[in-house]
This record gives C-alpha cells, structure tokens and sequence, in this order.
C-alpha cells in the first residue's frame, strides 16, 4: 500500500471524476435518445444546471490542494498544511471576530479590521470570512450526496436486481431484510448507525448510504421483475446467453433512467439529512449545516449577527433547490408516463 | 327536415413542436333519427378524436379548432359548459372500447348507473335503482338484483360492457355513440353484444354513431358509412353501395384486405404501409403516400368533395378525374 | 380474512425479530458493551469500575447463544425489549420505561394535530392545484412546492422563531404545559412549522396521485354521463386516490415520530423526540435503542393497519 498524503488521493479523485465525466458525456452524446433528453433538459432549466454546474465548479477548485507557495507574512495557516485553491483565494482574510459585511471596524468593540471592506459576507465570531467558510461548504456537500450515492445506488443495484432476477430464496431474503430495514425509522436508524460507527465524514456517508438504499432497491426489484418477463430477455435466454451477460445488456441498460432520477431526487435529500445530523452534533466539519447550527445561537445576540445563517442558508437552498428542479425535469425527461396524459 | 346531428368542418388540434397540429381535420357529416351510421378507419385515423369532438370531451391539451357540432340546429361548441353537461348523458350518450377500464373499479356498478340517472333526473335513489335493475334485465344481465351491488372487477369483459350500455341508456338519450364497442372482447362474447345493441336501437329508435375498424361489425350494423384515413374524410355512401361498390382506393383497400371476402387460397391483400403519425401528413391528398392510383396533383392539394350519386361523397382526384372525364365525354 | 389477517400479522412479528437483530449488531457487537462503559464512565475509568458498571447494567454476559447457552446477551435482548422491560439509562442510571411513559403524552399532543393538520391542508391544496392542471395556477403551485421541499427543517424552526416568536411576539418561542387551556399556545408555533415544512412534499406527490387517476377512463366514462368536474374530483377521483394516500399517510407515522425529533427538541416538547435528543447527546445507548424499537413497533403495526384497511377503500382487494 503505498502512503498517500489525504490532499494527493483528493487531487486523484478529482481527476478520476473529471475523466469520468467526460466518459459519461461522450456516451451521451452518442446515443441518440440520451442525447435528445439532454437537450431537452437543457431547454426546460438552464439556469438550475448552470447553478448546479457553479455549485460543481466551486466543489471542484477546493479539491485540487498542493503544499508551500504561502507568503512569508500570512500567520493564519500552518506552514507546511495543503492549501486547495479556494483556499489560497482568502489567504490572510481572517479577522479577530466579528465583522459586517463589507465593514471597516470589528462589530462589536469597533476596532479596526486588518482588511477593511474585503468580507462581502462579513466574519463569524472567529473571525474567518463567511464567503469562504459557504464556498468551502460546496464541496462538502457534493461529497456527502456524491459518495453516498455511489455506497447507496450500487448496494440497491446488487440486490434489487439480483431479487428481481433470481428469485426464490435469495428473493426472500432481500424482500426480508427491505421490509426490516424500511421499518426502523431512518433518521433514528441513521442516529443509531453513525452513534455505532463513530463520528467522521466516512461514516456519515456510509450510515446515509445504508438508510437511503432501501426505495431504490425495492424500485429496481419492481423493474426486474417487469423486465425479466419481457419477450427478448426470454429469447436471448433460449439463446443460451449466460444470466450474467442477460443482466448486464439487458436489464441494467433499461434501468439506467431510473438511476440518474434516483440519484438526482436522492441526492438533495441527503444534503438536508446532513444538516439535522450537524444539528445532533454528529455531521460532516465545514459543512453548511455546522454553519446554520453555530450560527443559531448568534440569532439571539443584541445586535443580531445574520449573516452567518443567511449565507449559509442560502447556499444550502440554492443547491437543493436547483438539484430539485432538474430532478424534477429529469424525471418529467426520462419517465414521461407517470405524468402524461394521453391524448 | 334538417338530420338530428349535423357536424360541419370539424377541426381538432394538439399542440406539436411546430405549431398545432390537426387530428380530425374538415370533417362534416349528418345522423339522421334512428339511424346508424359507422365511422371506419385504421387506428390513428381520427375517429374516435372525431366522437370525442362532439361531446367536447376532447383531452387536455387537445382542442377544438373549428367547425361546428348541431343538435337540433343548436350549436354543441358554443354551449355554455353546464348546458354542455346536460346534453352528455341526457342526450347523447357515449360508450368505449375498453369496458375494463371505463367503469370506476371503487363502486359498485349499480351506483354507477343510478349516479347517471340522478345526474340528470330529479328521482330517488330506490325509484332509480329499481330503473337500473330493469335496465340490467333489458341488457341481458343475469340476476340483475345481485349484480347491481357487484364491483366491476366481479364482472366478465362482456357484463361490463352490457353495464356500460345500461348506463348509456339510462337516461333514454337520442343518440347513442358506441366506440369500439365490441373490439376488447371474445369474438363470441361480440356478437352478442352487437345483436343486442342491433335490438334496442330498433326498440328505442335511437340513433347510433358506430365507431370501429371492423367490417363486419359495419355490414351487422350500420345503414351508412363514413370512411376516415388520416383525419379526413375520404368516402361518405350506404351501407350496400359502399360495400359493394367502393369507389375511393383506400375503401377499395380495406374491403380487399377482409378475409371474408377473399377467395379460399387466395393470399389476403394489404394496404402497404401505416397510417403516418399526425405530424408527418402529407399536404395533399392524405392517403397519396400509400396509395396505387395517385397521380400528379394527389401529393399537393387536397382533394374537394365530388357527389357522383345522390347520397354519396367522396374526396378523390381519381374519382374526379373519371367524372370530370365522363361528363366531357 | 381470518387467514390473511394470521400471515400478515406473522410477517409482521418476522420483522421485528429482524429489527431486534439489527439492533444486536449495531448496539452489541459494533459498538462493544466496553465501548459503551467506557463512554459513560470516560476513558481513563479503571477496569474493575467498568466491570462493575456493565454487572449493573447487565452487559457482563458473553454476547452469542453458543458461547452461554442460558445466560447471553442475545437472547436476554430479545426477551426484555419484547417484555417490554428496557432496563436502565446508560448515562444516569434512571429507568428507560418510565421515561418513555412520561414522554408520550407530549409527544402525541404533538405529531397527531400534525397529522390531521397536514392532511387537512394538503388534501384540498393539492385537488386544487390537480383541478386546474396545465395552467398557470398548477404550474405555479408545484414550483411553490419545490421551493418549500428545498428549504431545510432546521431553518424552518429556526426561522419561525425569530420571525414569529421573537419578532412578531404571537406565540412563545418554547415551552410545554399539560394544562389543555394553555397547551395551544405553546403548540402553535410546532404545528405551524410542521405543517409548512412537511405541505409541499404532499401537496406535489397527492397532485402526482389525483393527475395519474384524473387521467384514467372511467373518469372520460363520468363526463360523458355528464358529471360535473367538482364532482369527478370529489366522488370518482378521491375515493381512488385514497389507496396511495393512505399509504403515504401511514408511511408519515415514523416520519412525524422522527420530524418531532426536531420539533419537540427546538420547542422545549419533553416527549419522545426530546428524550431521543438527550440520549444522543449523553451517548446513552440503551435508550436510543429502545427509541429505535419503539419507532420500528409502532412503523410496522401502522403498516398492518393500512394493508388491511385497503380492504375498506379498495373492493378489488380480497384476504386470499
């Protein structure tokens, strides 16, 4: 195993998401009903996916990180710590404590700022700027809905098909385990997991995963099961196809617009979990739910301080909101028949 | 004396990427009392979009375009929509093809027929259920008391259908438009159901709009035919001339193509080709993309009304040529 | 019937034997009854305390069957949480079962007029929005939807307490009082926030349920008998819509019992959801796991319930 500093696998896992991006792109644009559906999506809410696509952008600049190249006279970071490039954006922005926005002198007390008029979003009470705290909740986001999603989906994918596919006993005991699972209430289960597992941004995801998978199981079994029945499946099993090579060509390609609806819908809901989980002092650090929960007792301070709740708030909403509103397309895209009404 | 229901120049539309685009397209014709005329075509020719028209009962986003609907020499477009109510039901009633899925699976389907009784008749629950009782009979449905407490789900293909034609009848409408009545079910369980709506038409003189793809269930039934291609019109004649001397190529096509009429050893002749979706009609004569006899103007304009017998119309350049032809000569 | 009635219910005991395991492996094996004492008593607590501490609590059995046969953890597990006998707090020693006792009360003043209340809103908004599909009205009320789907709980409380609460002075920010005279005041500004927050994901899912059966024949069969819209809404499309919304309703119980969590804790409710608070932030094990049980109990009786009362809505299911 060879060591790794945790900066140099997030620039590797950057780039692997980039690739794979691209990757996914490609195969978009060469199947044609993938492609008209993009750019129907497109037409129905450019502006949710270019705020989506900004969310991205700003997740992406803070997981590219390298050492040194810190001005002598900076004393607010650790000599030798990996700075991202979001970081590096707000080098020396931290102040002693509060400030307004765009303010000259501290909130309270009204000594002077070391960088007077340079925090459109003010400071929090340790006085770092809460510009960069929202930017860097971004990234911390996409990491919770994305890395849950890819525990979540592939877990749903395995057994959801398998029962579908298979049946029998196997069928049993994942309908039996859906049903124990979907019967303990999820944020208690959730609450119990991580209580379990230990606190950490890992297991936050894994406990998130292992609560979330159940719908998109009993959704993909539902499928199978549909598909399974499907004449051609029968003829390229009469053909002697091996079950594996049936599954894979046959019934995982019909389910793929479920998955992109799945984790589209699933993934702003996970963002939401996250901040009660802050809430419960059990979330991810830097997340914007730790920002609205410390921010909660600054609310009753005389003069308020709001801007700290505002901006984290509003990055929060502005994320899921327009997650939710491609999900809302995507699914209108992909899966016209729950909604037409036939002419 | 002007016919019970006169439709002029029926347009309906949905909206397309390019702009609306027509489903029943021009449409005019008339039914008489106590007549049965049949609406044929192919699916996706327009006429069961033509029946829904009339009852203004076309689905969201789809509308009438233009023309007009008269009963009576009254207006069925322009009514305000609870006038329009009380002639659904009351006046003209309507039947489906899919008995399964017409009849609302949470009520008993006597309730269904009482709720259209009381919806245009001011009578008590018990004097309307024991109107629907004799009705069930009058149908042919066996123990009508039991069966009026009966979910649809209890009842065969063709006792629903049977239901569905008691609720139509409930109210004692004028005209009666059956859509595919009898094409969701058993080929014995259909003759049945057409020799019975054959007998209440002659016992209650109502007129019938037929819809169907059928022509046998025309030559069973009707005493006139209109035949629709692509949302037109193409051919208007009774029954016997129609059947027996068809005149437009497609009419021509579809009595070939049906297996009673074809000698024993004979390979069945077909029309090549489908009824193209709404959006790709061609400009002209509709049917010149599938048909054998076109000729120069068929692909361009559309062909006007020709009368080449009294009662009879048809929509074709060929038909008007060889008149156009005779009448030089 | 009877017969029915006797599998779904053996199903349903199936499923909390699975639920109880779960619980074993989260509560007994990956978090080890030392990791539990030491958490209660603080890491540097020498051995011979914490093998007192687990003899108090019971933890001082070996965990499987096979290794002690009589005297397991496992069995003695099932045998208390199915008694009924949770056994004392991990963090302060108090009896769990009396604590609960005293929580339900509160705890149902709260998430039942949150049930009815969300109902009773979300119903009619969502005919509404259902009736006039495809305008402008519709277009906007699901946008509406969307909007408040987005908006976090947490802000939701927190908002409403500034704004309401500490601005506007209508309602108290906090508190609770059995008194019934008194009651509604202190629940006003839980229901209120409960309601909003829970109306938009309903209303776009019951529109989903109205549009999807507005769409089906028998409702063309109505109009063509000449039925008003009112009354297809109302007579043809409600009574059938009732059997996915039922289900939606009951799938809410947890819901409610976890939202309340929130609910309760922000507004000074001492029901179950508080109690569950306390225990997180006590790491105290034991009555988060009865909190689990319980919820998981009361989830599965409410899914008993509803598979058999599809029987009154729905005349195509029959007990076979």
């Amino acid at each position: 195993m060879m060591d790794l500093e945790p900066h140099v696998i997030s620039n590797l896992v950057t780039g692997a998401l980039l690739v794979g991006i691209a990757l996914i792109a490609r195969s978009v644009r060469r199947q044609r009903l993938w492609r008209e559906a993009a750019t129907q999506l497109w037409r129905r809410r450019r502006i949710a996916i270019l705020v989506v696509g900004v969310y991205l952008a700003i997740g992406l600049l803070d997981s590219i990180a390298w050492k040194g190249g810190v001005p002598e006279d900076v004393v607010d970071v650790l000599p030798n710590a990996p700075l991202t490039l979001i970081d590096r954006a707000f080098l020396g922005s931290r102040e002693a404590s509060y400030s307004a926005p765009f303010a000259d002198v501290e909130f309270y007390g009204g000594d002077p700022l070391r960088n007077p008029g340079s925090h459109p979003l003010g400071t929090d009470i340790l006085g770092r700027d809460v510009l960069y705290l929202s930017l860097k909740g971004a990234r911390v986001a996409l990491l919770i809905g994305g890395l849950t999603s890819l525990i979540a989906i592939p877990l749903a994918l395995f057994f959801g098909v398998g029962a579908g596919y298979f049946g029998g006993r196997f069928d049993d005991g994942v309908f039996f385990l859906i049903s124990t699972l979907a019967s303990m209430p999820g944020l208690l289960l959730l609450i119990a997991l991580i209580m379990a597992m230990g606190r950490g941004t890992v297991s936050v995801c894994v406990a998130l995963g292992v609560t979330s998978w159940v719908g998109f199981c009993r959704l993909s079994r539902a499928e199978t099961l549909k598909l399974r029945e499907l004449d051609y499946v029968a003829a390229a099993r009469a053909l002697g196809v091996t079950e594996i090579r049936i599954v894979l060509r046959h019934i995982l390609p019909n389910l793929a617009h479920l998955i992109v609806i799945t984790f589209v819908l699933m993934f702003s809901g996970l963002v939401l979990s996250e901040v009660v989980l802050s809430w419960l002092g059990i979330g991810v650090d830097g997340s914007w739910g730790q920002m609205i929960d410390s921010a909660r007792n600054e609310l009753s301070r005389e003069p308020i301080i709001w801007w700290n709740i505002a901006a984290a708030g509003t990055a929060l909403f502005g994320l899921v909101l327009a997650v939710n509103s491609v999900g809302d397309a995507i699914r209108d895209v992909l899966d016209p028949r729950t909604l037409k009404e036939a002419p | 004396m002007s016919a019970l229901l006169e439709v002029r120049g029926l347009r309906t539309v949905f909206p397309g990427e390019s702009g609306p685009v027509p489903v029943v397209d021009d449409i005019a014709f008339d039914l008489d009392r106590s007549e049965v005329l049949a609406l044929v075509g192919e699916s996706g020719s327009g006429k069961s979009m033509t029946a829904l028209s009339i009852l203004r009962l076309v689905p969201k986003p789809g509308r009438v375009d233009a023309g007009a609907v008269a009963l009576e020499g009254e207006n069925l477009l322009d009514l305000p929509v609870t006038a329009m109510r009380r002639i659904r039901g009351r006046r003209i009633s309507m039947i489906f093809q899919e008995p399964m899925t017409c009849l609302n699976p949470v009520l008993p389907v006597g309730a269904q027929v009482v709720e259209a009784i009381q919806l245009h008749e001011a009578i008590s629950t018990v004097d309307a259920r024991a109107r629907t009782r004799d009705l069930f009979a009058e149908v042919g449905i066996p123990d009508p008391e039991a069966r009026l407490d009966a979910y649809p789900h209890q009842l065969s293909g063709g006792l629903k259908q049977r239901v569905m034609i008691a609720m139509a009848l409930s109210t004692r409408p004028e005209i009666l438009i059956a859509d595919e009545p009898t094409t969701a079910l058993d080929v014995t369980v259909q003759a049945q159901i057409l020799a019975l709506l054959r007998d209440l038409q002659r016992e209650r003189r109502m007129a019938i709009l037929l819809i169907t793809h059928d022509l046998g269930t025309v030559n069973e039934l009707a005493d006139r035919v209109a035949v629709m291609y692509a949302g037109r019109l193409v051919e208007v004649a009774e029954r016997r001339a129609l059947l027996s001397e068809p005149l437009h190529p497609y009419t021509r096509g579809l009595l070939r193509s049906m297996p009673a009429l074809a000698r024993p050893g004979e390979r069945l002749p077909e029309i090549p080709g489908v009824v193209p979706p709404p959006d790709q009609w061609p400009s002209g004569c509709r049917f010149s993309t599938r048909c054998a006899e076109r000729f120069e103007p068929c692909a361009d304009r559309v062909p006007s009304e020709t009368e080449p017998a009294p009662g009879r119309r048809v929509w074709c350049h060929d038909v008007e040529r060889r008149l156009d032809g005779g009448a030089g000569k | 019937m009877g017969a029915y009635v006797l599998r779904r219910l053996s199903y349903g005991i199936g499923v909390v034997f699975g639920v109880l395991f779960l619980l074993f492996i989260l509560f007994f094996t990956v978090t080890k009854p030392d990791d539990i004492a030491r958490r209660a008593l603080g890491e540097k607590a020498p051995p011979e305390v914490i093998e007192q501490w687990k003899i108090n609590h019971g933890y001082d059995r070996p965990l499987w069957p096979w290794q002690d046969w009589d005297d397991n953890l496992l069995f003695d597990h099932y045998e208390r949480m199915l008694t009924f006998d949770f056994g004392l707090s991990d963090a302060d020693d108090s009896p769990i079962t009396e604590r609960i006792a005293s929580g339900v009360g509160p705890s149902l003043s709260l998430t039942v007029p949150l049930l009815v209340l969300g109902i009773l809103v979300a119903i009619p908004l969502s005919l509404l929005v259902a009736f006039f599909r495809e305008t402008y009205i519709d277009r906007m009320g699901v946008f509406l939807c969307v909007l408040a789907m987005s908006v976090s709980m947490l802000l939701y409380i927190i908002g409403a307490q500034f704004l309401i609460g500490k601005v506007l002075r209508w309602y108290p920010i906090s508190g609770f009082d059995s008194n019934l005279l008194m009651l509604p005041r202190f629940l006003a500004l839980p229901l209120i926030v409960g309601v909003l927050s829970g109306v938009g994901g309903d209303v776009r899912f019951y529109r989903t349920v109205f549009l999807e059966e507005s769409s089906r024949d028998f409702v063309r069969t109505a109009r063509a008998k000449g039925a008003s819209e009112a009354r297809i809404m109302t007579r043809h499309v409600l009574r059938n819509a009732m059997i996915p919304i039922l289900t939606n309703v009951v799938l809410a119980i947890p819901f409610l019992f976890t939202g309340a969590l929130l609910l309760e804790a922000f507004f000074g409710i001492p029901g179950l959801g508080s109690i569950t608070v306390d225990a997180i932030a006590a790491n105290d094990f034991s009555t988060l796991r009865t909190m689990v049980f319980i919820g998981s109990l009361l989830f599965i009786l409410g899914q008993i319930a509803t598979d058999l009362s599809y029987g009154l809505v729905d005349p195509r299911v029959r007990f076979e």
